[in-house]
């Protein structure tokens, strides 16, 4: 936690990175799609893509696809490939469709694919004539899931960065505001603004909003903590509106969640004390909650395969918190910036992997032989019949894992495997 | 993919972009596979896009040929690579691999995952069958045969593999090879030894059993045996083609599904409506043992497969159904609204559609969640296989001694057809309330849909609706609205009710 003040030396060399290119074994952007559309009630997401695409988002989603769903998949066929003009044709019939079947829908994103970037349509422009078409109905926005540019989590930052300059400018002369950035679910929302709201923090906002009415101002007096280390663009886009990032570590765990409230709460200049005795009795339940996987999990050895970004954070949580070594540490794309504070806290031995060869990545893990292997539901089952155990990553980002509250639940998913395999006598 | 994950052996490298390895999911989590897909993704990313995508493609594939050291590979195009125009067959080539390199043109903007897999399956057998390997003088042996179609994430292929091996066993007939699934390199390469093929599913196998026939001369038996009859009618003609005796194989004294279906406790079965929807060929038999086999009457027929719709539209019309051709599975849903039926067969889609309309369902055809490759031996093909698919269909029906109970005590609070049917517990009204509170808390959903035209009831006919078997009481609404509608009344009384009735009664 003073990794910066270390007596003027240089910042604590930090570990080699490995970068590779080959085979990726990673979800698209577009799964993004599946946890935003939850959270953002009054928007729909239309895919341009291919069969491909409408499969992938109907086996990530699962049963959830039944529930009348708010995305769709616009599949481009032969004909479409034929002439460009046809498709901006068929599209805004089908949008025309869509908002007469579904008008309660306020904002609707072209969600581009790898098909639709590769023949350069430029949903761009569709969506800027939609939405002067349907202006003062539904927002029509536009950003990008495909594979050739987003990994996973990547989608949910190509969609907020759409999202920002819709949100409603803050002049320079207004209060501070505080926006907390990544969705979350419902339950750690309101977690957190309870938090938030005993420190003396606010007004608090989030992005995503729940409804496109209520997107928060942003403005030069706008600071924002992220929930998610994935959000490298909306970062940016947010910065150029004026506001402020506050570093922080991500609230993963007791010492996560605390840190990253503390930034906050120095921001808006609150007590020592008073964050101090607001902070406590939350702290000492997750606390308590990660105290009882301790046992199970101490001195284990874990690798991360890439998937999200959370790895490093979550690394680092298993690292501090419940004393895991981390073995290797793989993200799909490292942004130091963001992860500054989280690179000082693991351990100097740690094998930091940016990319993937999964080939290769597979091997170094067979070599290893870690206890425990965090990885995409591609590889989990042949690597437990290799004898390795495994954690499958995607949960991790569909399950709540934020916040002190969560905090015992969080260790749990990663002392399950562990411990079902005590268990199991078959 | 299908055919490469089934084979042996083998290994299929795809350009592909980053996140399309998703597919990797459906064979390790849904069929519960323990080891990765033999494919190889290139994964290419927006960086690589106009200058080296084709060297990416060459690296991978020279990369998969040294690590997993295949005896075949196959190469080909994802649709968004399928766009960037890379040629895989020529990149391939050039590498001068070692081994047999089997081009795919799979045209992704114009076909789906069946014909994919038909195609892939008959561009492997066509490169690698040996057409100097024939069958030896039957003088002195058994019979031989292939059994093609089996392959990766097939609804029960693992187990109908089973069933028709034993099949043939008790005709005396030995099987070549299966395939695709399991089947190596070298297994097609002999696929000529054997005397005839069984085209154990048309939608994967039938291209390659036809080109057999032409290219060898070898016939094929395209009687699929998924149900009682089917099955009969498959063992004689393979019988006859093999020149064996079948007597024995018809006597199979495992078949219990006849004898279930005629005991007096299926009555309540008859005239049941049913609404099919699956692939061709699952649908197509389980219309036959609903209607021949169990009794049922056939409300509503189709499939997702227009490879197929020849057949499809040929058996409808047996069945005297329109047959529904399509792969948008709203335009299922309102045919099944439509019909009003009292089963639902069909894939996890018509599952989910049944689940919310409150009607059971059980499901016949992929695609399937992982709940349908199960552990135990459940069959759809052969004797077994009917005594499996008549559990599995009558299984959600309300029992009949339930259904009368449920009509004589309706108004009994705690016997109320609005409880539903003690098996469907998770249709049940407290639970969804809870589970989806969006969603109409009755059972009578079908009542509940909006209508086009909105008719008033008077409270007194409303009342008698109410004394109609819930899975007919949203058709009888519609069809009184109608008839009300077309004799020009404005509201539905009691009078109106009873009018329809006798007038739909004709």
């Amino acid at each position: 936690m003073s990794g910066e003040s270390v007596l003027g030396c240089a910042p604590a060399a930090q570990p080699q990175v490995l970068r590779e290119r080959g085979q990726r074994e990673v979800f698209c952007g577009l799964t993004g799609i599946i946890w935003m559309h939850r959270k953002m009630q009054d928007a729909f997401f239309l895919v341009v893509g291919s069969r491909t695409c409408a499969h992938l988002l109907q086996s990530a989603a699962g049963v959830m696809i039944f529930a009348e769903p708010r995305f769709a998949t616009a599949i481009i066929e032969e004909r479409d490939l034929a002439g460009m003009a046809d498709c901006q044709d068929e599209l805004d019939r089908m949008v025309d469709k869509l908002l007469t079947r579904r008008p309660e829908i306020r904002t609707l994103f072209l969600v581009g694919s790898c098909p639709s970037e590769v023949i350069k349509l430029d949903l761009g422009k569709t969506a800027q004539r939609l939405d002067a078409k349907f202006a003062g109905s539904t927002r029509i926005l536009n950003y990008s899931g495909s594979g050739i540019e987003t990994t996973f989590t990547e989608g949910e930052d190509a969609c907020l960065t759409a999202l920002v300059p819709e949100m409603p400018s803050a002049d320079a002369d207004e209060a501070a505001n505080l926006l907390v950035v990544g969705a979350l679910p419902d339950i750690v929302e309101d977690q957190f603004k309870r938090l938030f709201d005993e420190l003396g923090i606010g007004p608090v906002h989030f992005l995503p909003a729940k409804r496109m009415a209520e997107l928060p101002k942003v403005g030069p007096n706008t600071v924002f903590l992220l929930a998610q280390p994935f959000l490298t663009e909306t970062t940016g886009a947010l910065q150029r509106r004026g506001a402020k990032r506050l570093d922080a570590l991500f609230p993963f765990g007791a010492e996560g969640t605390t840190d990253w409230l503390r930034a906050a709460a120095e921001a808006f200049g609150i007590d020592r004390m008073h964050f101090n005795r607001v902070v406590a009795p939350g702290r000492e339940r997750a606390k308590r909650a990660i105290a009882h996987r301790r046992e199970r999990l101490e001195g284990k050895r874990i690798t991360f395969l890439p998937d999200s970004q959370l790895e490093l954070p979550l690394a680092r949580f298993l690292h501090t918190e419940l004393g895991m070594m981390p073995v290797e540490v793989g993200t799909p794309y490292l942004n130091r910036e963001l992860n500054a504070r989280e690179l000082a806290l693991l351990p100097a031995s740690t094998r930091l992997s940016e990319g993937q060869d999964v080939d290769l990545q597979l091997d170094r893990v067979r070599l290893d032989r870690p206890d425990l292997t965090v990885c995409g539901l591609g590889l989990a089952n042949p690597l437990e019949a290799e004898g390795l155990s495994t954690k499958w990553a995607i949960e991790l980002v569909f399950s709540p894992i934020h916040g002190f509250e969560q905090a015992g639940d969080l260790a749990e998913l990663f002392a399950r495997p562990l411990r079902r395999r005590d268990i199991l006598r078959v | 993919m299908r055919v490469a994950t089934a084979m042996q052996d083998l290994h299929y490298v795809l350009h592909a972009p980053q996140g399309d390895t998703y597919a990797d999911l459906l064979f390790t989590m849904i069929e519960r596979r323990g080891k990765r897909p033999p494919v190889t993704y290139t994964t290419f990313q927006a960086r690589d896009l106009g200058k080296d995508t084709a060297s990416i493609f060459q690296n991978a594939a020279r990369d998969a040929y040294e690590r997993f050291a295949p005896k075949a590979l196959l190469v080909g195009a994802s649709c968004t690579a399928e766009l960037i125009q890379d040629d895989p067959a020529g990149l391939a080539e050039a590498l001068e691999l070692p081994c047999p390199v089997i081009p795919l043109e799979l045209p992704s903007y114009q076909r789906k995952e069946n014909w994919g897999a038909a195609e892939t399956f008959y561009r492997v057998v066509r490169q690698l069958v040996d057409r100097d390997v024939r069958p030896s003088p039957r003088e002195g042996r058994r019979p031989l045969v292939n059994l093609l179609g089996p392959c990766a994430l097939g609804f029960r292929h693992r187990d109908d593999v089973l069933e028709v091996r034993k099949l043939l066993w008790n005709l005396g007939i030995d099987v070549n090879c299966v395939a695709p699934l399991d089947a190596a390199p070298d297994d097609i390469r002999t696929l000529g030894r054997a005397d005839f093929n069984i085209v154990m599913y048309p939608e994967v196998g039938g291209e390659a059993a036809r080109w057999l026939d032409q290219a060898l001369h070898q016939p094929a038996i395209r009687t699929v045996p998924i149900g009682v009859g089917a099955t009969r009618d498959f063992i004689a003609e393979v019988a006859a083609l093999a020149g064996v005796d079948a007597t024995e194989a018809l006597a199979d004294p495992q078949s219990r599904m006849p004898w279930w279906s005629r005991s007096v406790d299926s009555t309540y079965l008859t005239g049941k409506r049913v609404f099919i929807f699956g692939d061709a060929t699952h649908a197509i038999a389980a219309a036959r043992i609903a209607h021949e086999e169990l009794g049922f009457e056939i409300c509503g027929l189709g499939c997702y497969n227009r490879e197929f719709a020849r057949e499809m539209r040929a058996a409808a019309a047996h069945y005297g159904v329109e047959p529904l051709i399509t792969d948008d599975h709203l335009e299922v849903e309102d045919a099944i609204l439509n019909a009003s039926p009292e089963l639902v067969l069909g894939t996890q889609m018509e599952r989910h559609i049944a689940k919310r309309f409150g009607i059971p369902c059980a499901v016949i055809s992929s695609p399937v969640h992982v709940q349908d490759f199960p552990a135990r031996h459940s069959p759809q093909m052969g004797f077994e296989g009917a005594n499996v698919i008549f559990d599995t269909w009558v299984h959600p029906l309300v029992m009949g001694l339930e259904e009368h109970l449920l009509t004589m005590f309706r108004d009994d609070f705690e016997f109320s057809d609005e409880a539903g049917p003690s098996h469907l517990h998770g249709a049940a009204p407290v639970a969804r309330q809870q589970a989806e509170p969006a969603m109409p808390s009755t059972r009578g959903e079908l009542a509940e849909l909006p209508t086009a035209t909105t008719i008033a009831w008077t409270a007194e006919a409303e009342q008698e609706l109410k004394k109609v078997p819930f899975f007919v009481r949203g058709k009888v609404r519609r069809n009184t609205e109608a008839f009300a509608l077309s004799q020009g009344r404005g509201a539905v009384d009691l009078a109106t009710l009873y009018d329809a009735k006798a007038h739909y009664a004709r």
